[in-house]
């Protein structure tokens, strides 16, 4: 069994046809990352009871004859910064280096209840922050396509470990692009659905009105299985939308025939690499002929996407993050001389550079005298970007971009220059400050045979769309 | 009260206090605002914890409904205007008991604003303290320094109370006087103990208190610099802390100083305020809506569901009492004291024969007794019941206005009930006509003078006879019996 392609219908098949069992395929998973993950660090913590007991729960079931669950026996990664009951969760940071909830973020219980193994804890930034996964404190991940290059961010040892086969399918996060552009540099799908349809719950705050928990996959029909598992309200997240999931799988097969496509010129501008623009135009002539409608569109407030992000991101940060003070629970700083002192210097030993510097950025836009100025200023221009989408959804049913302006960089390549790391997030941000669903999926290769990939936006809880569209471009592209 | 002797009297008098005050209050929630754990107080330290009012990494609030409606309640019974749409905010500071890091609670749009309290003034009438706003937030855990074993290197963190509910009601400077701050504050607890949102125990820490004051030159229309007084547990010494500290103000401005503005804090051991040191008090808050709770709508519907169960109010009550009962507006002040007791009450009277009567006989019989006593009607051996079953006994003249007398002094010498006095003591009544009779004629025969009133139409003579008769038998007579064998041989 090729672990490298293997995908979650092929798994459950598997092992309801007794070709393998829940607990030899984790096994496996298992040693192929003993062998390989050496090299591309896409997993802190591997949780093995944990996984082996869900899979002989699983074989317990395969033996009996019993039907499976969507996901059954189905290993799977899941991104650090959801806490994992009795399973160390670090967020990918100093301070909460020893840390071991006493609880399970949502959307990781329903993976599990579902029939998911979970094999471990998947490498990241520190607490999201990046797009390179160079800032994590314990390893860079390395991309399983040029492991001199980086696998993006901030969901790099998520969308590293379905590119090198060490999980079937991932659950990221994305904050300002952290799972569809590493899932564009790795050569993967990686989907954000829309603000509200997935629970936060148990997912270690960066920026609460930004925060989106998603899948990553090698195929789309992976991802739709996977979001009709993990979507759907949840008592314990009171922005978690009341609304009813559909059948994305069944959705996928609808056909896309004069379905409106949205171009926006704004995101063809300046710093997009050629071969990546070449390959989404291609990809975007590739869907007219499957009978799509192209229809030029404009997003105006476009250029302060990036700006408007750094503020209203920072800004809740800087007070999700207040909670790592050393009093409860993961670093506390030793022979402290004041209570004071111990918040400093826990503070200043558990946290990495990029992680103070966003603290410091969101502590000054909110500050007396600033707040107006920032973020107010800011939020504002969140609502002309909402309006933007508004207006364009009228007229289109999705709009296409491209997922990153580039393919993946060389490690090391703009850690000591942050403003460009975070240009490499232009065509991202909006979509999670807008809070409506993005798709990144695999499109064409440079000449360096790095991944390229293709975005696609819908409309708030319009998930169906976008990953029938995604579908149907996957398919006519492997034909 | 501790005074300076370098003011005068005088000078004193030129200036004007403008006080106003932020009352926090929990509410009697069963579970916490923003989790479901229990508000139990007293608990073991840290057992009424979850992930969520421990501020674990990646836990969300969920807000309380109950919590929102006995906020309403209460911003309902304190005239406020209820916002249809309010905010949660984030209050960003670190302290060891506030496990996240920020507080969640409400900023630029509150849950309800523009209300006020009626208080009474020395000259008689009535003054309005506006309301500024009334918010609900989470409260923070508790620091403790003592009660465990390194306690004299460490300080220990209990959790329990971090999530309890509190609404923070926050009043206009319309308050002139430490008098006025304690009426204020008074009727504020009185009104909120009606609701039964709040047990407003200040010992538990439910009720808490801080008071900002300043002073300006009577007739100044500015207000002076303010300070801000805090960790006073008791109206008692929010009176006394007022009074000092206003009387430190003018003693810095007549020595021609300036007053900081500064949080104060009030030592009742020494009858003085200390300044915080400044460090502490150098709080940059960066409020911004909570963006893990929507918006808190209160519509219509909701508000009227709310609204029919807010009871009478006291001041409205007491009104009522002395029209229904007729009796004085002190009567019925101490009546309404509690909910509880006025309740009691009124339903004691109204299961009497004569609810009246009642009234009457708390108000001659029993408050008096209480006070001799130094009891607060709380503390009352004889219940509104027993009160009520002592009125019956009279009005069917089973027993008279004399021995009901004796048997309340029983009740307060063994500190029982009165059915269970009357029970035991239930006096031999005289029933027998023929001894009655018998004394009857001795009283008319030694009395023709009154005898004669009586029979020229002055007919009140006969409480006289009656009385007579009473004093004769030591009060054993049926008054009943009494009456008709009376009027029979005056005739």
């Amino acid at each position: 069994m090729d672990l490298n392609t293997l995908t979650i219908d092929a798994v459950r098949c598997a092992i309801a046809e007794g070709k393998t069992t829940a607990t030899r395929l984790a096994e496996s998973f298992y040693a192929k990352i003993e062998k390989e993950d050496q090299a591309i660090g896409a997993y802190l913590t591997i949780s093995k009871d944990r996984a082996m007991a869900k899979a002989a729960q699983i074989d317990a079931m395969a033996a009996k004859g019993e039907k499976l669950q969507p996901l059954g026996g189905v290993p799977v990664g899941i991104k650090d910064v959801m806490v994992t009951r009795g399973v160390r969760t670090t967020a990918g940071s100093k301070v909460l280096k020893n840390f071991v909830p006493p609880y399970d973020c949502t959307a990781v219980a329903r993976m599990e209840a579902a029939g998911a193994v979970v094999l471990g804890k998947m490498n990241c930034d520190e607490f999201a922050m990046g797009s390179s996964n160079e800032n994590s404190a314990y390893k860079p991940v390395h991309n399983p396509r040029d492991l001199t290059r980086v696998p993006g961010g901030s969901s790099g040892g998520s969308a590293a470990a379905v590119a090198s086969g060490m999980a079937v399918v991932t659950l990221g996060s994305d904050t300002g692009g952290s799972i569809r552009q590493p899932a564009s540099f790795c050569g993967v799908v990686g989907l954000m659905p829309t603000y509200g349809r997935v629970s936060r719950y148990g997912l270690i705050a960066f920026a609460s009105s930004l925060d989106h928990i998603g899948p990553l996959a090698k195929t789309v029909k992976d991802a739709a299985i996977v979001l009709g598992t993990i979507a759907g309200r949840d008592p314990m997240d009171s922005t978690s939308a009341d609304l009813p999931v559909p059948d994305y799988v069944a959705e996928l097969e609808k056909p896309v025939r004069s379905l409106k496509l949205g171009v926006a010129k704004e995101y063809f501008g300046e710093g997009l690499d050629r071969e990546v623009r070449a390959a989404i135009e291609f990809a975007i002539q590739k869907l007219a002929t499957l009978g799509c409608e192209i229809v030029p569109v404009s997003l105006p407030h476009t250029e302060y996407a990036i700006p408007t992000y750094y503020l209203v991101a920072t800004a809740e940060a800087s007070s999700n993050l207040a909670r790592y003070d050393g009093v409860r629970y993961g670093h506390r700083a030793q022979s402290v001389r004041s209570l004071s002192d111990m918040y400093e210097r826990t503070r200043d030993q558990g946290f990495g550079a990029e992680v103070k510097r966003r603290i410091m950025l969101g502590t000054y836009a909110l500050s007396a005298g600033y707040y107006d100025a920032y973020y107010l200023k800011a939020q504002r221009v969140r609502t002309l970007l909402t309006r933007d989408f508004e207006e364009a959804f009228k007229m289109v049913d999705a709009i296409v971009t491209p997922t990153s302006p580039t393919a993946a960089f060389k490690l090391g390549e703009k850690t000591g220059n942050p403003l460009a790391m975070y240009l490499a997030d232009i065509y991202t941000v909006t979509a999670d400050l807008v809070g409506v669903p993005g798709i990144s999926i695999p499109c064409g290769e440079t000449r360096e045979k790095l991944p390229i990939g293709l975005q696609i936006l819908g409309r708030h809880f319009d998930e169906a769309t976008i990953l029938r569209l995604a579908h149907a471009y996957e398919q006519a592209r492997k034909n | 009260m501790v005074t300076s002797p370098d003011t005068s009297v005088a000078a004193r008098a030129r200036y004007e206090p403008v006080i106003g005050l932020e009352v926090h209050v929990q509410l009697l929630t069963v579970t916490k605002i923003f989790c479901s754990c229990s508000t139990r107080f007293g608990e073991p330290p840290n057992t009424n914890v979850c992930p969520v009012c421990l501020g674990m990494p990646g836990a969300l609030p969920v807000l309380n409904r109950k919590s929102v409606e006995f906020a309403v309640l209460a911003a309902m019974a304190l005239n406020c205007r209820v916002n249809e749409t309010s905010i949660f905010a984030r209050k960003n500071y670190f302290y060891p008991d506030l496990p996240k890091g920020y507080q969640i609670s409400q900023y630029d749009k509150p849950l309800a604003e523009f209300g006020f309290i009626e208080i009474k003034t020395n000259g008689g009438g009535s003054k309005k303290i506006g309301i500024t706003r009334l918010h609900l937030e989470e409260d923070a855990g508790k620091s403790l320094h003592e009660g465990f074993p390194d306690a004299a290197e460490k300080t220990a963190i209990d959790l329990n109370r971090s999530g309890v509910p509190l609404i923070e009601i926050v009043s206009e400077p319309d308050i002139s006087s430490p008098d006025e701050a304690y009426d204020y504050l008074t009727r504020l607890k009185e009104i909120i103990l009606y609701t039964g949102v709040s047990d407003c125990n200040m010992e538990e820490g439910s009720l808490r208190c801080d008071a900002n004051v300043s002073v300006r030159p009577r007739g100044q229309k500015q207000f002076g610099t303010k300070t801000e007084v805090k960790n006073v547990n008791s109206f008692r010494f929010i009176r006394q802390a007022l009074e000092y500290e206003i009387e430190r103000q003018i003693d810095v401005l007549e020595a021609g100083g300036m007053i900081s503005q500064e949080t104060r804090l009030y030592n009742a051991n020494q009858g003085k305020t200390y300044a915080m040191r400044s460090k502490e008090q150098a709080h940059d808050y960066r409020y911004f809506p909570e963006p893990d709770l929507l918006p808190l709508v209160v519509d219509e519907k909701w508000k009227a569901q709310i609204a029919e169960r807010l009871p009478e109010l006291p001041e409205a009550r007491r009104a009522r009492m002395v029209r229904e009962y007729g009796i004085t507006e002190y009567d019925a002040g101490v009546l309404t004291a509690t909910k509880n007791l006025a309740d009691q009450f009124e339903e004691a009277a109204a299961a009497a024969k004569n609810p009246k009567r009642v009234a009457n006989l708390v108000q001659s019989e029993l408050l008096g007794r209480l006070k001799a006593k130094g009891l607060e009607i709380e503390q009352s051996p004889i219940s509104m019941k027993g009160v009520a079953l002592s009125a019956d006994l009279v009005e069917s003249g089973a027993i008279s206005g004399k021995i009901l007398k004796d048997l309340y002094d029983l009740c307060f010498e063994r500190n029982q009930d009165f059915p269970a006095v009357y029970g035991k003591e239930k006096p031999q009544q005289i029933t027998d006509s023929s001894a009655i009779e018998k004394m009857i004629d001795e009283v008319i025969a030694i009395n023709p003078r009154q005898v004669e009133q009586y029979r020229a139409g002055k007919k009140t003579v006969m409480g006289f006879f009656v009385g007579q008769i009473m004093k004769a038998t030591n009060g054993q007579a049926n008054p009943k019996l009494v009456n008709d064998l009376l009027s029979k041989k005056l005739e």
